[in-house]
């Protein structure tokens, strides 16, 4: 499993309701459900994730998330999970604000459009940089909304959700325990955030 | 697409007799219940392999493969999902379907005979329940030494079917697939089966339902409820394409009120060859089955029943199925979810209609094949 999921498992208490939006391969809910007796839904867009995803045996519904959520009862979950696809939406406000609706704490994990990488790509080249966590160019990538960790906290703040931990992740996704704490916003590659709203 | 199976036939049993009828979930009872059903494939050493495929209004125990008598290119109802290689494969699964309780090819029903009166029941025969079909597939897996299944499987009526044996029976289902089914029909749909209803018992030769001894066949109204039922199942899509505003065996209109344009030529054979094969009362009776089925009304008892079950759903809809839409499936996922329930959802694109969940479309055959697979593999199924 990615590295940046582990983190996101380890903030996911056993036994909660769990929904997590743009599940991908399920492996994050497959882990949760064996692991931590989680009872799981995944949303998933893509027909090869929610192919893999029932090859899990992870319940999931192909669909796109930002209609799927509006399908969703309030509070049907105790957390949801947008991990590294925030950048991918066209409504992030919205999509926000409709993870509060559904579950009373919420995990975002998402790369940092801040890092000193991207902005000396763009400052020094003048050129929409590729790295390996944006590793797309910029006419077909589906991060349509990119932002950097001080423009998301400002969201977060704006929707009333409450930023209860922050884990900063280096490139392999990891979480960082070096000198990105002293400038996270400079130096982080991302960070994944644990909500309550 | 040649048939997977092959050559089949039609068994029959009794399954309820004497002093063990079949009691009803209404409190009523019928007393001798025999089943048609069929088998393709081999139930393995440990019976976990076993299949229970339920078939929808108009379907029969021939699900797959052709009889010695019948056409070899024209299989059963279902061929293209089950044989060798397909997606209820009969390589690694057991797959059983029985007519229906109520039905009228081969299981007891009102064209069956009352054993009280020696004449046909006709309206006479009790009302029943979808929890009533489940009860007596149950019997004919307890004569085959069944107890559990792998998973039970149906589209429209079949997928209520599925469904209902999920929450009454926790425990006996590893997997139940839903299929262009309702938890709930619409006030538009209970409309739709009024209209037929009445076209059948307002046809003179329908004699309060005993038409059997009388030489005179409701035919006019069975057919009649056939084309309105078979408006329900087209897509105007499938329609448009199918038809247009074409002329039946010539290029320029009649101009008359006879069958003109070629979707009336249609549903004048559809309404036509159903009379040959069906029963005007299983249609009433069948149809009385869905526009009751509720099986939500007591959402706490649901949440216990699907608690002390462990049975995956796979809930399918297709996206120009008006009869039962998306809306439909959703709500029985949603439903589902609430009680507890892990429920994968898909909408899959089909120009089809309500008969979508007939066509061997290759999203929807590769989803129930990785559904099925799983289910599988859980279970230690060899070859999967």
């Amino acid at each position: 499993m990615r590295p940046d999921l582990d983190i996101v498992a380890g903030m996911i208490d056993p036994g909660s309701r769990v929904l997590d939006l743009g599940c991908g391969d399920g492996a994050l809910l497959e882990t949760l459900m064996h692991r931590k007796s989680c009872q799981v839904l995944g949303i998933e867009r893509d027909p090869d994730g929610f192919h893999a995803c029932i090859a899990r045996g992870v319940p999931v519904t192909q669909g796109d998330l930002e209609a799927e959520l509006r399908e969703i009862d309030s509070d049907a979950f105790d957390v949801a999970i947008l991990s590294l696809t925030l950048q991918a939406v066209r409504h992030p406000d919205r999509v926000l604000a409709e993870m509060k609706r559904v579950a009373p704490r919420q995990i975002v994990s998402l790369p940092n459009f801040g890092h000193w990488r991207l902005r000396a790509g763009l400052a020094l080249r003048g050129r929409m940089p590729v790295t390996p966590i944006l590793p797309y160019q910029w006419y077909d990538t589906p991060n349509i909304r990119l932002c950097t960790l001080r423009d998301f906290e400002s969201l977060a703040a704006d929707t009333q959700m409450n930023i209860e931990r922050r884990v900063l992740l280096n490139g392999n996704g990891e979480a960082d325990r070096g000198p990105a704490r002293l400038a996270s916003n400079l130096l982080a590659q991302g960070a994944v955030y644990s909500l309550a709203g | 697409m040649p048939s997977g199976v092959g050559l089949v036939e039609t068994r029959r049993t009794v399954v309820f007799d004497g002093d063990r009828p079949l009691r009803l979930a209404s409190g009523g009872e019928v007393p001798k219940v025999e089943v048609a059903y069929e088998t393709y494939g081999e139930l393995n050493a440990d019976r976990s392999n076993a299949v229970f495929i339920c078939h929808a209004l108009s379907g029969d125990a021939n699900a797959a493969g052709h009889h010695e008598d019948g056409d070899p290119d024209r299989p059963g109802w279902w061929d293209n999902i089950i044989g060798p290689g397909r997606p209820f494969d009969t390589d690694h699964f057991f797959v059983i379907c029985a007519n229906v309780l109520g039905g009228c090819k081969g299981t007891t029903g009102p064209s069956s005979i009352d054993p009280a009166t020696g004449k046909p029941y006709g309206l006479r025969f009790p009302l029943i329940q979808v929890r009533d079909l489940v009860t007596v597939h149950r019997a004919l897996l307890a004569e085959l030494g069944i107890e559990r299944l792998l998973a039970a499987v149906g589209g429209s009526l079949g997928g209520m079917q599925a469904m209902q044996w999920a929450i009454d029976h926790p425990g006996e289902l590893d997997g139940a697939l839903v299929i262009a089914a309702s938890a709930r029909l619409s006030a538009q749909n209970i409309a739709f089966s009024a209209v037929a209803r009445e076209a059948i018992m307002r046809d003179p030769d329908f004699n309060g339902g005993d038409y059997y001894e009388t030489g005179k066949r409701p035919d006019r109204g069975l057919g009649l409820a056939r084309m309105i039922g078979h408006i329900t199942y087209l897509s105007e899509e499938s329609m448009r394409e199918k038809f247009g505003r074409r002329i039946q065996d010539a290029e320029l209109p009649r101009y008359g009120f006879d069958v003109d344009f070629q979707v009336e030529s249609y549903l004048h054979y559809q309404g036509q060859s159903f009379v040959e094969r069906f029963d005007a009362n299983t249609y009433l009776y069948l149809g009385r089955v869905m526009d009751y089925f509720n099986p939500f009304e007591d959402p706490i008892h649901v949440q216990h029943q699907i608690e002390a079950g462990d049975t995956s759903f796979l809930v399918l809809s297709f996206d120009s199925d008006w009869r039962f839409s998306t809306s439909h499936a959703r709500e029985i996922a949603a439903e589902l979810r609430l009680a507890g329930a892990p429920v994968t959802f898909r909408e899959i694109a089909s120009p089809h209609g309500h008969d979508s969940f007939l066509f061997p479309i290759p999203d929807y055959h590769e989803t129930v094949t990785g559904f099925m697979g799983r289910l599988a593999r859980q279970r230690g199924i060899a070859g999967s």
